[in-house]
């Protein structure tokens, strides 16, 4: 188990005070401007090292994806756009960051900020959080008076002004792109990359989007240095430490900081109190918030939550919010249910997502009752396949992953239902074929 | 994709920010960069939200906020775009309100993570203790229920938002007891229904203990 002296999060129970005052007692905003007066290419370098990979969902190299911003400023404004849209079924980590530990946000911000020439960031946090982002609002009113913002933020001779910008109730804003749509005052949809935004993102500028735990992990990793960071994890591309949600059948839903890679049996029996009835009565995982495909007892009892061994058994580490479920579940409603929030959540832009999450949704509330033919949930699949990677952003997959897990782990249980529902449905209720 | 229906019935004629919004406005404009301020579409329809809200709670019957669209004729002229650009946005977030809605806006999470915790049951005592049906609104203008997606508090689940509060870790009593509060005009306890600390495992931490209050395993009082 992580000591607690290696985490980066001490107070994401808020048990103390999110101000800024209790913020430097637990260590932030000391030797900001330090880093900053390093340079940008050891900010970046460091991070590198880290090994750090974006904890929005993709896992995408975070070094990296910093140095695709332009070396210079061709008259042209940078920006840091902060993902604070957490709307991932499974997924409510960023919301503890933001309400008890918004300073830690703030300070990545300057340092990520400056890291890439920006001189400016936004944080895009979803309508829903007003009161973690009054928290936030507060903890930059703090910072500003401090002199941590504004004019030669915390020192450092770098100006940087950070902004608090609400959502209004859209899952699709936490893809990049609708969210800088909807950050210039438009509808939330994505739209095509190319370009990227770190060539032309928010105003048509040159951005980074970056998930929220991201941005708060970094001040920590300059502070005791990138190799401290990539010491944590299961091998080179899997480090540090990580943000779990373990919510759904266990004793004790909670959130808890862990090292990458630990056992997924280990995480929920140490933390969340184990499964309800006990690790036998488990029926199911989704690993890592609702898009990741499904897992089955007999992959859970062993499987480390990293991005690799998740992804080597078909499925993701994602926000790594896990949804835990017992034998008791109702494993296609479940499904369906999740069908019914893509629906519900697809911008309407691209025809396969909006026509076909509806077709998911509807062929899946009648497999719940079994309503369908067997061969219905070979089509289910080709439906699946022929959404995925149509689109324009992975609304479309995300909304194809968890039947195509469920069609892989539970086939038997769905052709049963259908089964049952032959034997005992009258002739003229079934669906037509 | 949900259709969100303007309601052509009851539109006042004319909206104007009260003066001491009209000072939000501005501080709302000024996060923007120069010639950028459509940004400000969004925080200016919630300020709407907010403003009518304000003025339905002592109205009679009593009614929580909502965008008419004069209100949005007003905001394209602040922000000097076309009214259509701001129909588009006013209808595509759920968090919008285009008609009416009660003082409380009761919303049950009913995804996944919340339905595997019994958010069933939780819009069922909603329902009862209300007497009407999700989707509605009660005849003397205290509550609306919805039903939304997931609200993000999925550790804490079933969860249900009731205006800018979370109340979270709900039972069909704890739902009730709720709603009771909320029509006495008593302010409940907001977060965790049960005894726990935001996301903290019921029962104590496994991890920072030394960081835990002393209190915090058996009061229940803050959240």
């Amino acid at each position: 188990m992580l000591a607690d002296k290696d985490r980066i999060y001490t107070n994401i129970y808020g048990w103390e005070s999110f101000s800024l005052e209790a913020a430097r007692k637990r260590g932030d905003w000391a030797d900001t401007k330090s880093f900053i007066q390093k340079g940008r290419d050891w900010i970046i370098e460091e991070v590198k090292k880290s090994g750090l990979r974006g904890r929005g969902g993709a896992g995408f190299p975070t070094g990296l994806k910093w140095s695709f911003m332009p070396k210079e400023n061709n008259g042209k404004p940078h920006y840091l756009v902060v993902n604070a849209d957490e709307s991932e079924p499974g997924t409510c980590k960023d919301r503890d960051i933001l309400r008890h530990e918004p300073h830690k946000l703030i300070e990545g911000c300057l340092i990520a900020g400056f890291a890439m020439g920006a001189n400016a960031a936004y944080i895009y946090i979803r309508g829903e959080f007003y009161n973690e982002g009054s928290n936030v609002v507060k903890a930059i009113e703090e910072a500003y008076a401090d002199g941590l913002l504004g004019k030669n933020a915390a020192g450092s001779g770098w100006d940087f002004d950070v902004y608090l910008h609400r959502g209004a109730g859209a899952y699709i804003c936490g893809e990049e792109t609708a969210l800088i749509q909807s950050l210039e005052g438009k509808k939330g949809q994505p739209r095509s990359k190319p370009p990227f935004p770190a060539m032309a993102g928010l105003y048509n500028c040159p951005t980074t989007v970056n998930n929220v735990e991201t941005i708060s992990v970094v001040p920590t990793i300059l502070r005791r240095g990138g190799e401290w960071f990539a010491g944590f994890g299961n091998d080179e591309k899997n480090t540090g430490t990580k943000l779990f949600c373990i919510s759904g059948h266990v004793n004790k839903p909670c959130n808890v900081e862990e090292e990458m890679g630990i056992p997924m049996r280990e995480l929920i029996e140490k933390h969340a109190g184990g499964v309800r009835g006990g690790w036998d009565n488990l029926l199911a995982v989704i690993p890592g918030g609702s898009s990741c495909p499904m897992l089955p007892k007999s992959v859970c009892d062993t499987v480390r939550m990293d991005f690799d061994s998740l992804r080597a058994v078909q499925s993701g580490l994602g926000t790594a919010g896990l949804i835990v479920m017992d034998k008791s579940t109702d494993i296609v409603y479940a499904i369906a249910r999740l069908s019914q929030f893509y629906m519900h959540e697809s911008c309407g832009q691209c025809t396969p997502c909006r026509e076909g999450a509806g077709w998911l949704w509807r062929i899946m509330t009648r497999m719940v009752k079994g309503n369908a033919s067997v061969e219905e949930i070979d089509m289910l699949l080709d439906i699946t396949k022929q959404i995925e990677g149509h689109t324009i952003c992975a609304l479309g997959d995300a909304a194809a992953w968890p039947i195509q897990g469920l069609i892989r782990h539970f086939r038997p249980e769905m052709e049963k239902r259908i089964m049952e529902y032959r034997k005992t449905a009258p002739k003229e209720s079934l669906a037509a074929e | 994709m949900k259709a969100h229906v303007l309601a052509h019935d009851q539109q006042p004629s004319s909206f104007s920010f009260t003066p001491e919004n009209m000072v939000v406005v501005e501080d709302i404009l000024s996060r923007y960069p120069k010639g950028f301020q459509r940004s400000a579409v969004m925080p200016l329809l919630d300020l709407v939200q907010r403003q009518t809200a304000a003025e339905g709670k002592n109205a009679e019957p009593p009614y929580g906020g909502w965008i008419p669209q004069a209100a949005m004729d007003e905001i394209a002229r602040i922000i000097d775009v076309s009214p259509i650009k701001v129909y588009e946005v006013a209808t595509f977030y759920s968090m919008y309100n285009l008609r009416p809605v009660g003082v409380h806006h009761v919303q049950c999470c009913t995804t996944t993570p919340c339905w595997l915790r019994g958010s069933s049951k939780i819009v069922e005592a909603c329902e009862k203790h209300m007497g009407i049906k999700v989707g509605q609104t009660t005849k003397d203008g205290v509550f609306t229920l919805s039903e939304v997606e997931c609200l993000g508090a999925c550790v804490n689940a079933p969860a249900v938002q009731i205006n800018d509060d979370y109340f979270e870790d709900l039972t069909a009593e704890t739902m009730t007891e709720v709603l009771r509060l909320l029509e006495n005009n008593i302010d409940p306890k907001v977060g965790p229904q049960v005894h726990r600390h935001a996301s903290a495992p019921e029962g104590g931490a496994t991890v920072l203990k030394d960081a835990e209050p002393k209190t915090q395993k058996t009061s229940s009082k803050k959240s």
